[in-house]
Order: C-alpha cells, then sequence, then structure tokens
C-alpha cells in the first residue's frame, strides 16, 4: 500500500505549522502536514475539528495566519496562480452551477482553464461516461440525485487533469450504496496517478481509503500514520476462532491459556473463543498448538481494534456524529484488514 | 488525449514552468467565457429582464403624462427632456439589479470553485457585466421606442439615436462597478438592494433627468452640474435631439472612466479577499 514511500522531488503537500485564527477562536492551531506523491492522504476528525478551514488555506481560499504551505514545492502565499493550476478541489462549498446543465458546466470549466472549444467538449464528454452522468448530460443540475451532483462536482475539477485532488467530505451525507460508489471512483483516481487529499469524519472512509491518515481535533493534529500504525498504537487485537465441534471447546480454550498465558472468552453456542494478543504473529503460535492437539477449526480472523476505538484514545471523546452511517454493508466485506480462511 | 491515464511520475515538478500570472489575452477570454455562462442563466430566468422591459414602457408612459404639462407645457414638448433621462435611470435600475444578482451569485457554491481555479480575478465579476451590456441595450432601446410611439422624434436621427444608446450601455456597464462593488461588499443580497437604492434614486433624481436644472434652488444646482448622471444625460440629448457630438459626451465618458477607475480595483479586491 505504501509504495511511495521515498519519492525523489517535492512532496504534495507539504505545510508547516498552518494556524487560521477566527475571531473568537483558533480553527487550525499549528498543523503540520507531508502529503507524499501519489498517495491518499486522509484527515480525519469530528465535525469543527478545522479540516475544511485547513484545506481552503491550502487551497488558496483563505488567507493563511501563521506558517507555511507548499504544493509541489511551490509556496501557496507566494505563487497562488501557480498552486491553482496544480488542484483540483472537490467540497460542499466548491460545487457547480445549479443554473448549467452538466455539459455545460463541464464546458464552462474547460474553456476557463483555456481548453479549446473542441477539447473542452470531448474531455467534458469522457468525463461524463466515465463517471456514469452520459444520460443526465443535458439535464440541469436540479434534477440530480446526491450522489449524481458529487459525481459532477469530481468531474468539474478533473477537466484539466490536475496532479493533485483536494476531496473535503466527498461523502458526507450520502447514502451507504452511493458512498460505496464514490470510493471506487476515488481509488480509480488514484489508480491513474493522482495524489488525493480528502477529509472526512468517517472513520470507515479513511481506513478504507487512506494510506495515511493524520487525525485532527479541536484544529490540533493528535496522531499521524497508516490505519493500521494507529490502530496498533492504541488496542490489541483479537483472534477469533470458530471450531467445528463444541466438544473441543474446553480443550481449545486450555490450550489458548496455556500458549498466552490469558483465559479466553468463550462464546460456546457459537462454537466461538476470542483470544486478546499481544502482538498478531501471536496468533500463529494459538494455531499450531491446537493443530499440535488435532483441534479441528472452522474459522478464524484476527481482528484489529476498530477507528472508533483509535479516535476515543487519542482524543478523550469519540466522533460523536449521529449520522455516522456505520450500518454500511461495504464496512466488513472490503475491510483489508481481516484475514479470514475457512477451514 | 483518450482516457484519464497518467502514470505517477514521482520525479517531473509539476510545479516547473507554470505561468505565476494570467495574461491579458486569457483574462479577456475567460471574461467572456464568464458572460455566456451569465445568458445562458438569463435564458433560464427570464424574469431578469422584466426590469428592462416593462419599466421603460410603464415609467415612459406614466412620467410624460404626470410631469409633461407641469414642466414643458404639455407631452410632447417634454418628450425629447424626459426620453434621454428615462434611458439614465432604467439603465441605473439594471446596473443595481447586476450588483444584487452578483450578490446573489456569490452565496452559491460555483463561486468558490472560481476563486479555486487558475483564472483572472476579474473575470467572475466582468463576466455577468459584460452580458449584462445586453439588458442595457434593451432598456435603452425600448424607452426610446415607447417614446416615438408617443410623439416623440428624436431630431438626431438613426444615428443621433444610434449613438446615444451606444453611450447608455457604456454608461451602465462603467457605473455598474459601483454596484458590483457592493455586491461584493454586502451581507446580503438584500443589503446590496438596499445601499443600492440609497445611491440610485439621488443619483437619479438630483440631476436634470426630469426637470431642467434652472428651476431647482441653487445649492441643488451645484450638486446636479458635479453628479455624473446630469453629464450622461446631457450627452443623451444632444446626441438624440440633435446629433451632435457635444462637449458633454466627454465629460460622460470621462465620469465613466473616472467611475471604473476607482470602483473597479476596489471590486477585485474585496471579491479576492472575500471567503
Ligand atoms: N468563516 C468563519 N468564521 C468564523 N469561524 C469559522 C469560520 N469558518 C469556520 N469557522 C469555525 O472554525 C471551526 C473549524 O471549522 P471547519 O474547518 O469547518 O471544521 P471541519 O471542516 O473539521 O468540520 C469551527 O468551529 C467553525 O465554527
Amino acid at each position: 500500500m505504501n509504495n511511495h514511500s521515498s519519492p525523489t522531488g517535492s512532496p504534495a503537500v507539504e505545510a508547516h505549522g498552518l494556524v487560521k485564527e477566527f475571531a473568537d477562536m483558533r480553527a487550525v492551531d499549528g498543523v503540520d502536514l507531508t502529503v507524499q506523491r501519489g498517495e491518499v492522504f486522509g484527515v480525519l476528525g469530528p465535525n469543527g475539528a478545522g479540516k475544511t478551514t485547513m484545506l481552503k488555506m491550502l487551497a488558496t481560499l483563505l488567507p493563511i495566519d501563521a506558517g507555511e504551505a507548499r504544493i509541489f514545492g511551490t509556496d501557496v502565499r507566494e505563487h497562488p496562480h501557480v498552486v491553482r493550476q496544480l488542484l483540483g478541489v472537490t467540497g460542499q462549498y466548491a460545487s457547480v452551477d445549479e443554473n448549467l446543465t452538466a455539459s455545460e458546466n463541464l464546458m464552462l470549466f474547460g474553456r476557463l482553464q483555456g481548453l479549446p472549444r473542441a477539447r473542452a467538449r470531448t474531455t467534458g464528454l469522457e468525463l461524463l461516461d466515465q463517471f456514469g452522468l452520459m444520460e443526465a448530460a443535458d439535464k440541469p443540475i436540479s434534477q440530480f440525485s446526491g450522489g449524481m451532483r458529487r459525481r459532477l462536482d469530481l468531474a468539474a475539477s478533473l477537466i484539466t487533469r490536475p496532479p493533485l485532488i483536494f476531496l473535503d467530505e466527498p461523502t458526507t451525507g450520502l447514502d451507504p450504496r452511493t458512498r460505496g460508489e464514490m470510493w471506487t471512483t476515488i481509488r480509480e483516481l488514484v489508480r491513474d496517478g493522482c495524489t488525493v487529499l480528502l477529509t472526512t469524519q468517517y472513520l470507515d472512509e479513511a481506513d478504507q481509503l487512506a494510506d495515511r491518515i493524520a487525525v485532527i481535533d479541536r484544529g490540533v493534529k493528535v496522531a499521524e500514520g497508516t490505519s493500521d500504525e494507529l490502530k496498533s498504537s492504541v488496542g490489541r487485537s483479537t483472534l477469533q476462532l470458530q471450531l467445528v465441534s463444541s466438544d473441543d471447546m474446553p480443550a481449545a480454550a486450555r490450550v489458548a491459556e496455556s500458549v498466552l498465558g490469558e483465559q479466553p472468552v468463550l462464546t460456546p453456542e457459537a462454537r466461538r473463543m476470542n483470544i486478546a494478543l499481544q502482538r498478531s504473529d501471536q496468533a500463529v503460535d494459538v494455531l499450531i498448538a491446537l493443530r499440535e492437539q488435532h483441534l479441528a477449526i472452522e474459522s478464524m480472523t484476527v481482528q484489529k481494534p476498530s477507528l472508533d476505538e483509535v479516535f476515543l484514545a487519542l482524543t478523550g471523546h469519540d466522533t460523536s456524529e449521529p449520522d455516522h452511517p456505520s450500518d454500511d454493508p461495504q464496512d466488513d466485506v472490503a475491510d483489508p484488514h481481516n484475514l479470514e480462511t475457512v477451514r | 488525449m483518450t482516457t484519464i491515464s497518467r502514470s505517477p511520475d514521482v520525479t517531473a515538478d509539476p510545479a516547473a514552468g507554470l505561468p505565476t500570472h494570467v495574461s491579458l489575452a486569457d483574462t479577456f477570454s475567460q471574461t467572456m467565457t464568464m458572460a455566456w455562462r451569465a445568458t445562458l442563466k438569463m435564458r433560464r430566468n427570464f424574469e431578469q429582464f422584466f426590469d428592462v422591459t416593462i419599466q421603460p414602457l410603464l415609467f415612459t408612459a406614466m412620467f410624460a403624462y404626470i410631469f409633461g404639462g407641469a414642466v414643458s407645457g404639455d407631452v410632447s414638448k417634454y418628450l425629447p427632456i424626459l426620453i434621454p433621462g428615462l434611458i439614465a435611470q432604467t439603465v441605473l435600475t439594471a446596473c443595481v439589479a447586476t450588483g444584487v444578482q452578483l450578490r446573489e451569485d456569490m452565496d452559491k457554491g460555483v463561486f468558490d470553485r472560481f476563486r479555486v481555479l487558475p483564472i483572472s480575478r476579474i473575470a467572475p465579476l466582468a463576466g455577468p457585466m459584460v452580458a449584462d451590456m445586453l439588458r442595457y441595450a434593451i432598456a435603452a432601446t425600448l424607452t426610446f421606442a415607447t417614446g416615438i410611439a408617443m410623439g416623440y422624434r428624436p431630431g438626431g436621427g438613426f444615428f443621433g439615436v444610434f449613438c446615444a444608446i451606444i453611450l447608455a450601455i457604456i454608461t451602465g456597464w462603467s457605473l455598474a462597478w459601483v454596484f458590483t462593488w457592493f455586491g461584493t461588499v454586502g451581507k446580503s443580497a438584500q443589503v446590496v438592494q438596499g445601499y443600492s437604492l440609497m445611491v440610485m434614486f439621488p443619483l437619479t433624481f438630483l440631476s436634470n433627468a426630469f426637470v431642467p436644472a434652472s428651476t431647482l434652488p441653487d445649492w441643488l444646482q451645484t450638486f446636479v452640474k458635479f453628479n455624473p448622471v446630469s453629464h450622461v444625460v446631457s450627452a443623451v440629448r444632444s446626441l438624440a435631439n440633435q446629433g451632435q457630438f457635444t462637449g458633454e459626451v466627454g465629460w460622460a465618458l470621462l465620469g465613466c472612466g473616472i467611475v471604473i477607475a476607482i470602483f473597479a480595483p476596489l471590486a477585485v479586491r474585496s471579491f479576492s479577499r472575500k471567503i
């Protein structure tokens, strides 16, 4: 995942001590940020943490009060015009023109950025096709669903193929299915070589999309790392085992205890046991011991702590987001950290 | 360019060689693109044309019959005074709408996207103003047409009237910068409207637009003399009624130039700063 750890050339985003003060508060309070080329960097934090404010400063939409920021080595304050040529920004604020149709919007943004009429037209059509909006090309935006709007917003920022994309809460307010589609689109962007800086208040979204994550709370960066690093900095992993026969449960529990010195949690009705691990590789020791005793296993999973637990541990409060769509069916299916084997 | 396919190039510097400023040619083409956008909007919101269609018809008839007898003795003698005055007034009203609509537009998300695009800061402001020249043209032409239907026979002939309309459009575009600036500083469309009317009414009524300046008290005459709208009205009169390019045309154009020189930079500055 982290195959861009040692790029040459300046990072896509490099910020030191970013500060933004509003009348009564410091919305961003000395944040350092480095985003390498080709990676998806997630800025995670609850509503009001300062994510949007930080992104707007990097995007030349808000003056930087203190600190410095560079995009591909170019100073944001000194050369905003150069920075704007390197950036595509999509957020609830930077949207499309509601009075125009989808294809007129893409024509507008293409022409504004210097594409000749014919090129703007073909590029617009390609993007509409790529984003599944071909049928809605000539419909007014007012008839678009939330998901279609977001896709068009994103298409509009891609018309000049900028090397860096800012996505501010790309799926906030979308239903789970549309969120999944948006995630797929974002993954495709990265595959095409874009660098993506995205903000989100959804832990699973950062987990799903981002190579590295910075956790922001009340304008301050409280942690940074890969999703795995953040998780292992906090909790311990759990080995979940399901046995073939419930008769083996007591014997298996004794084996696990003898290997790890700790009693597993048993759920006999489900022939299931949860074993807490200090390190993930201890799972192997348990499995070998069980095999030696000829205790058959139906399935096994190593579970890392959820990012929700991480967040709670880092900030002392939970994300307190009432509309968090935690019932997303994608959660379990696509989580790369659940290694599951059957029999 | 066929598909989005760019191999992750981590060595090349994407910032290298990019221009640090927008060229004049690009500024012009971006402004015209913004004007194109504004005309698309106009076609879809037809009520944007009410103030430049209904008002000329209504005001011309109303003012002529109400003030005609009092000011000039009869309606047909008043029309050569009134029509140029009304043109100035309707064009100014249309300018107010330019500023108010900009404010409404700026509250929408698309303006934030304009701000992050590598485009001239003046294009999002100047574009709609270019498109609005169409509205000023309609307002001026309709006012003339209504006057002619009521018996007005402009002595300047077709050419004089044509030049008068062009001057009205130039005036509209210049004065629109004042209201565009209001649009960028006002907190809401209502506030902008309020400010604009507060400026628009004294400018039009404390001028020679509807009555000869000589009928006014001395202190007011001084204001009327320096009011740029008076010069525009006088210039339109000389063009339409005599077909003459008098010094008033020069004064009117100079006034327009000064207004642009002051308010265009103010508007662009406050637009670039606005969050
Ligand atoms: N223009 C502004 N004026 C005053 N306060 C603001 C402004 N914009 C944002 N804030 C405040 O700054 C804080 C951070 O906001 P924001 O960056 O939008 O957070 P997030 O994107 O993480 O939800 C919030 O408390 C918000 O109320």
